[in-house]
């Protein structure tokens, strides 16, 4: 399978029917929500080449704009290369054509997930639990998090050695720090608003 | 006890980890920016900024969550905010950005439930002590000198990129931490990962992506003859301190690398007490390597006492032996 200089779990090339994929829907939804001009991606791969994760992605990121372009939106938001980008921003700061690829990724993560996407449920769970934490404290509450994380991700004993030292160095703080006014409750009330829109737009 | 050596007056957005996990970063800022002359007038009532996890859902909603904080830090009077943290203060500068958008404006502001702020701008405590403090003043300010620590100074990625939207230093070799740390007299070690990722927040989800991209750093800094490697990051800074021995099951090297904020750093050199700069707070401890430091810098004072005796005890030759316009008889040094 791997004699075509691809990384191993990425996939090999493939045949596709480029009238019976395109999404034209698609392509404008994401050259609309990134603020991006897609087209003016000439495939070099300069963005791949500087991105510290491509070898855990399923697809590099430069073949992810190609899917953009192609309107392939069912490879595009199914990868999980979108999970797996830390938006460190070397893509962007390194495209010749000044394409806000890290926008791009991000703007394909939010369809994603709202068509039901979860290829890697670990980062989807951290993600989910560091907003829940926001939500509930007005701040991330790290140590809640930390223990939400271990019940959920399904790697309860991953950080339990780090106990220890952070407790003797005071970094366990065991209560969240929350803000001293209206900050928790109006935070609260921004994602009681964000909440109620999305649901609203699926509807 | 010498006057401030400059006079800034800036709102001050700390950040979640900088009331948890990365509270010595906010001690040392708050330290150093004290003995700088600059001030900080807390954000009142601050929030989350919405940091990654808010963008990578929607930006509307990161939108909102960094614009409320932009709100409040405008109630402090201060024309700009200042934060310690890169992830604050991409999330800050984003929302700013964006904002002029008439769209996105009206987006988030149905989020927030309320108008967000016209004008905002927020900076990073490190460009703060570089552009408003100044290498030359701080180096005037330096008590007791870090001479012979050798630093790799570690930026991480969002501190100057995208270069469009940062618009600080440079976004391939960023050197403001080199230029404040050589002026508190530390020797600045050149390392080629500047600004590669040391795995973010993957660490929980995706441990082994951490491990292998923070082994990178450390493997890159112990190579280069590092003592330490100073930092302006709260989670690159727990990557590489808390979790150095994770890095190291993994990529099977041994390091004992101390992992400082740069700031804790600065405060050492400001003859700050280290109490005010949470040194004990480090996983990997500095003392050995301020030790190492300092019986280096004994070693090469020693070294050119020796040479300055030697020169000193062969200039009686000098003077009789050779005529003047024959160096070629001089005897070597």
């Amino acid at each position: 399978m791997h004699n075509s200089g691809q990384l191993p779990g990425q996939s090999p090339t493939r045949t596709v029917d480029l009238a019976a994929v395109r999404d034209t829907s698609f392509q404008a939804a994401v050259a609309r929500e990134s603020g991006q001009k897609l087209v003016s991606c000439y495939q070099c791969g300069n963005c791949t080449a500087g991105c510290a994760y491509t070898q855990n992605y399923d697809i590099p990121v430069h073949k992810v704009m190609r899917l953009v372009q192609l309107g392939d939106r069912e490879a595009a938001l199914s990868c999980r290369s979108l999970w797996l980008c830390a938006t460190c921003q070397a893509c962007t700061t390194r495209c010749p054509n000044n394409i806000d690829v890290a926008r791009v990724m991000d703007v394909l993560r939010h369809m994603a997930r709202r068509a039901g996407y979860a290829p890697e449920p670990a980062v989807k769970t951290f993600t989910d639990g560091f907003l829940a934490s926001v939500a509930r404290h007005g701040r991330v509450f790290e140590v809640g998090l930390a223990a939400v994380f271990a019940l959920k991700g399904g790697k309860p004993l991953q950080d339990a050695g780090l106990g220890p030292a952070m407790l003797s160095r005071g970094k366990l703080a065991l209560f969240p720090h929350e803000p001293e006014g209206n900050g928790k409750a109006e935070v609260a009330a921004i994602f009681e608003r964000f909440y109620a829109k999305q649901a609203k737009g699926s509807e | 006890m010498a006057a401030p050596v400059s006079k800034t007056r800036l709102a001050y957005y700390p950040g979640c980890s900088q009331s948890g996990t990365a509270a010595e970063y906010d001690i040392s800022t708050r330290a150093c920016c004290a003995a700088l002359g600059v001030e900080l007038v807390d954000v009142p009532d601050w929030t989350c900024c919405g940091s990654t996890p808010a963008h990578t859902v929607d930006h509307h909603l990161a939108g909102a969550l960094a614009a409320r904080n932009l709100r409040q830090a405008e109630t402090t009077g201060c024309e700009r905010t200042t934060t310690p943290c890169p992830s604050c203060l991409a999330a800050l500068r984003t929302a700013s950005h964006h904002l002029q958008q008439a769209d996105y404006r009206a987006n988030v502001e149905e989020l927030l439930g309320g108008p967000a702020p016209q004008q905002s701008t927020a900076v990073s405590v490190l460009q703060v002590l570089l552009e408003d403090v100044g290498p030359e003043a701080i180096a005037a300010a330096v008590k007791r000198p870090l001479a012979g620590l050798r630093v790799v100074p570690y930026y991480g990625c969002i501190m100057n990129r995208p270069p469009e939207l940062m618009a600080f230093d440079d976004p391939e070799n960023p050197t403001a931490m080199d230029r404040l740390l050589a002026a508190c007299g530390a020797e600045i070690v050149d390392s080629p990962f500047k600004t590669e990722c040391c795995g973010a927040a993957f660490a929980m989800p995706r441990l082994d992506m951490m491990q292998r991209l923070s082994a990178r750093l450390l493997n890159m800094a112990q190579d280069c003859g590092a003592d330490c490697i100073a930092v302006a990051c709260p989670l690159c800074q727990m990557n590489l301190d808390l979790r150095q021995g994770q890095v190291s099951s993994a990529s099977g090297r041994g390091y004992a690398l101390p992992v400082p904020y740069f700031t804790q750093l600065m405060g050492l050199a400001l003859g700050l007490p280290a109490v005010n700069l949470g040194l004990g707070k480090l996983v990997v401890g500095l003392e050995p390597a301020l030790k190492a430091a300092a019986e280096r810098e004994r070693e090469r004072k020693a070294d050119a006492e020796a040479k300055a005796a030697a020169k000193l005890a062969a200039k009686p030759a000098d003077k009789t032996a050779p005529k003047p316009g024959t160096e070629e008889a001089t005897p070597c040094a």
